[in-house]
């Protein structure tokens, strides 16, 4: 009955005198993949504290109907814990131990780190504890992923490559999803759906859709074209 | 500038070290630059330990003192980890007690022994009381410090995984802050270890640092040496045990990145 699991009717939020909503409205339909761009500074983590319940709005309504999952910008695995272990807390909510085991197997080689299940994040390199966080936050029954700006600390060529992996990680696990980026390129080559966000009080200026099937290539003319739009609306082209 | 890779051999360079360091005190006992009496020979204190082995005073002093050590430790960090982590969580109580902390853990706890005498007498009980006063301050504030310092990320993760109360503490809590706590506590060991000595030396009738004490009275200087190559070895060995502690797999993190 639910096919619009997030929605936000016309929320607003304060930090002290600083107004970074005004009455922002926002539906995400199930199973779609929605990407949040803007300027620094402009709320977007803050939309995502919304979903999550982290944050409550001073003024309208957040409606979140479903299990959540966030992957954060900084390193959010626990240090304490293998690869394995850090994967295994997503499947925390599972009775039986061998279906634990079993998806944990197959979490593992979803994202090709079998041989380092045993491996502290310290360990990893950056690439690799990103995938370990995105298997995380995909094990087990959840509807809805955020994602605050899961590969900026990487390197252009491994977020290439991650970009790819989610997008085939999804196609395996279908969720929900509201990626926030301040990369431009990663919004139009992931999202179905990408919200183009004003400074503060921000409010949505522009929505783009892409209807290309993933996974996509970041040089697919619709792709570009996609950028171009993106690009021409902040002004820089 | 790089080094070279280290050879197993290498573990022999302390020897070497010490060998030196006994040349050294052999020539200048041999040299007489101090008299006899006042500057054992190497060869009058290694007598002076096989002496205190044979009798068993020396091991039953180091029991002594190891025993008081342990029992002091033990009970600062037993309350002292617990407060730690409450007021690490608490910023009006860490306001209310901080400077409290500091003071206490400025003052040396050697100025207690008068106290420590007049309250439990002679015996392990004023040196428990000395080795806790010395440990329970710095545990809390090292305790309240790692709880304070926790990544808030891991508690946000903590939410969205359903971490709640005990499990919260034993399964996020206590592993985020278990390497500063290690450093803290072979830092805190170290700290009783000194403490014990000077608290037998004045309110005890046994253990290493009576032992010296008990030297000095009866002028025998082999003897003094003797428990102070003791306290000195047993001190290693109280480090070297507490480092294994983060040898853990589950705390490397804290030490390598």
């Amino acid at each position: 009955m639910n096919d619009k699991p997030l929605r936000i009717q016309e929320a607003s939020v304060s930090f002290g005198s600083v107004e970074v909503f005004h009455q922002i409205s926002l539906e995400i339909s199930r199973g779609e993949f929605v990407a949040v761009v803007g300027p620094s500074g402009c709320g977007k983590t803050t939309l995502l504290n919304l979903f999550s319940g982290y944050l409550k709005p001073s003024a309208g309504s957040v409606i979140c109907a479903g299990s959540m999952r966030m992957v954060y910008q900084h390193d959010s695995l626990f240090p304490w814990q293998t690869a394995a272990q850090n994967i295994a807390l997503g499947l925390r909510e599972l009775n039986d131990e061998e279906q634990r085991e079993r998806q944990l197997r197959q979490m593992l080689s979803l994202i090709n780190l079998e041989e380092f299940a045993g491996h502290y994040p310290h360990q990893l390199s950056g690439g690799m504890r990103q995938r370990v966080e995105l298997a995380r936050a995909l094990a087990g029954d959840t509807d809805i992923l955020l994602l605050d700006e899961p590969f900026s600390s990487l390197d252009y060529l491994t977020r290439l490559r991650l970009r790819r992996e989610l997008a085939r990680m999804l196609e395996e696990l279908p969720r929900t999803v509201v990626l926030v980026t301040h990369d431009i390129e990663e919004a139009a080559q992931l999202a179905d759906r990408i919200l183009v966000l004003s400074d503060r009080p921000a409010r949505i200026c522009r929505e783009l859709q892409v209807t290309l099937p993933r996974p996509r290539e970041p040089t697919h003319p619709e792709v570009v074209e996609t950028v171009h739009a993106i690009l021409a609306e902040f002004g820089l082209e | 500038m790089t080094e070279k890779p280290l050879t197993p051999k290498a573990g022999l360079l302390p020897l070497i070290v010490l060998f030196v360091a006994i040349a050294l005190w052999s020539a200048l006992s041999l040299l007489h630059v101090f008299p006899e009496s006042v500057f054992p020979s190497p060869q009058a204190v290694a007598k002076g330990i096989a002496e205190e082995i044979r009798t068993g005073r020396l091991l039953g002093d180091s029991v002594a003192s190891l025993f008081r050590v342990t029992t002091g430790f033990m009970i600062a960090v037993i309350l002292g980890v617990p407060a730690g982590l409450w007021l690490g969580h608490h910023v009006r109580s860490r306001l209310a007690v901080l400077p409290a902390i500091n003071f206490f853990r400025s003052l040396s706890p050697l100025a207690w022994i008068p106290f420590a005498i007049l309250w439990f007498g002679i015996g392990d009980l004023p040196a428990i009381f000395l080795i806790f006063m010395a440990c329970f301050f710095p545990v809390v504030l090292s305790t309240l410090a790692a709880v304070a310092n926790i990544p808030s990320v891991y508690f946000r993760v903590a939410r969205d995984y359903r971490f709640s109360g005990l499990e919260l503490l034993t399964k996020v809590t206590l592993p985020a802050i278990a390497p500063q706590v290690i450093t803290s506590l072979r830092v805190t060991a170290g700290l009783a270890w000194l403490v014990v000595v000077a608290a037998e030396m004045i309110a005890g009738r046994d253990g290493l640092g009576f032992a010296i004490w008990d030297a000095r009275n009866g002028l025998r200087m082999d003897l003094l040496v003797a428990g102070m190559v003791a306290i000195g070895v047993i001190g290693m060995v109280i480090d070297r045990v507490l480092m294994m502690l983060t040898k853990i797999p589950s705390v490397r993190w804290g030490y390598e990145r």
